[in-house]
C-alpha cells in the first residue's frame, strides 16, 4: 500500500467483519525515537491460537470469494522492511490487537496519506461499528470518537453532505494542530 | 490562528441540517434510491477504491443525484478492481470493473442518467432463456 492510511482502512475492515462494536485506531509518531506506530484494537470475535498463527500467511483467508488474504501480510512486510516490527494478539470472544511499528525516518516508510478519508469511510460502515481514532505526536494528541459524534447528531445521518464536510475539516484542522499536514 | 472546529460547532450544525433534511425527506425511502456498493477489501483499496468511492460521493452530491454509496467486501473479482455494484430500483444489479474516476463519471452520465450500459461490466448473473 502506498499510504499508511490505506493499511489502516484495510485492517479496520477486518475488525468490522469480526463483529466488533468498537475499533480503536491508535497512531503514535516519534521522530526523536525513530518510530511510527499503528495499533488497531477491536472487541470483535477474536481468533483462536490456530487461526492466529495463520493470519500472516498470504494464502490464508476467512473469505470464500478468493483464496488469498494479503491485508495483514502486506502490513507486516511493509513494517519489517522499514526497520520495524509487527505483532498481533487475539483472544476468542474478547478481541484482537495488532501493532505495526515503522522506522520513522526509514526512506521506505509510506506517508500517512489521507487518514481523514479513511476515518470517514470507516464511520459509515454498514454494521454500525464505532471508531475511536487517537493520534499522538510530539506536539500533542487528537482524539476522535464516533460515539460522541453519534450522540450529538441524534440520528442525523453521517452521510449528509454538510455533516461529512464538517467532520472532514474538523479532523484535518485538528491534525494540522498537532503538525500533521497532508503530504 | 483560526479557531479549530469542535464538537460544539457540530451541535449547532446538526440543528441546521436536521431542518433541511425534513424538507428533503418526502421521497427518501431507501428502497427508491440508487444504491452503489464499492468493493473495499485489500484488493480494492490497493487499486484505488478509496478514490473511486470519494469521487462517487462528491460527484453525486455535486450533480444532486440522490444515491446511497456504501462499501462492501471483496466480491471475488480482484483482477478487475476497483469494482462497484450499481443497483437502480426495479432493475437488476450490475457490476462494473476497473472503475477509476473517468469510468465512474461515465457510469454516472450514462448508466444512472440515461440507463445505458457502459463497457467493463462483469457478467455475474448470466441467465439462459429457460431461467
Amino acid at each position: 500500500m502506498i499510504e499508511l492510511a490505506l493499511h489502516i482502512l484495510d485492517l479496520a475492515q477486518n475488525s468490522i467483519r469480526a463483529n466488533a462494536k468498537l475499533v480503536e485506531i491508535h497512531l503514535m509518531e516519534n521522530p526523536d525515537k525513530d518510530y511510527y506506530r499503528i495499533v488497531i484494537k477491536d472487541n470483535g470475535d477474536g481468533m483462536d491460537a490456530e487461526t492466529l498463527a495463520k493470519v500472516t500467511d498470504p494464502f490464508f483467508t476467512s473469505r470464500t470469494t478468493r483464496k488469498v488474504g494479503l491485508g495483514i501480510p502486506m502490513l507486516k512486510q511493509n513494517a519489517e522492511q522499514c526497520g520495524g516490527s509487527f505483532h498481533i494478539e487475539s483472544t476468542p470472544g474478547v478481541g484482537t490487537e495488532l501493532t505495526a511499528t515503522f522506522g520513522y525516518h526509514h526512506i521506505d516508510r509510506p506517508p500517512l496519506g489521507d487518514i481523514t478519508g479513511t476515518i470517514l469511510i470507516l464511520l459509515t460502515n454498514e454494521k454500525g461499528t464505532d471508531v475511536l481514532y487517537r493520534h499522538q505526536t510530539l506536539q500533542g494528541e487528537f482524539n476522535f470518537d464516533s460515539r460522541e459524534i453519534k450522540k450529538i447528531l441524534e440520528g442525523t445521518p453521517l452521510v449528509t453532505k454538510e455533516i461529512r464536510d464538517f467532520l472532514k475539516s474538523m479532523i484535518d484542522e485538528n491534525l494540522e494542530n498537532i503538525q500533521i499536514v497532508r503530504q | 490562528m483560526t479557531k479549530i472546529k469542535s464538537l460544539a460547532d457540530l451541535r449547532k450544525l446538526k440543528d441546521e441540517v436536521q431542518s433541511k433534511i425534513k424538507l428533503r425527506e418526502k421521497g427518501d425511502n431507501p428502497e427508491n434510491l440508487i444504491h452503489i456498493k464499492v468493493s473495499m477489501a485489500t484488493c480494492g483499496i490497493a487499486s484505488g477504491a478509496k478514490e473511486t468511492m470519494n469521487f462517487l460521493i462528491e460527484e453525486l452530491d455535486h450533480q444532486g443525484i440522490d444515491a446511497i454509496v456504501t462499501q462492501t467486501g471483496c466480491m471475488g473479482y480482484c483482477y478487475a478492481e476497483p469494482t462497484i455494484e450499481v443497483t437502480i430500483p426495479g432493475n437488476e444489479a450490475v457490476i462494473y470493473g476497473h472503475v477509476n474516476k473517468e469510468k465512474a463519471l461515465e457510469i454516472i452520465e450514462k448508466h444512472l442518467k440515461l440507463n445505458e450500459l457502459v463497457d467493463d461490466i462483469i457478467p455475474t448473473n448470466y441467465k439462459t432463456i429457460d431461467d
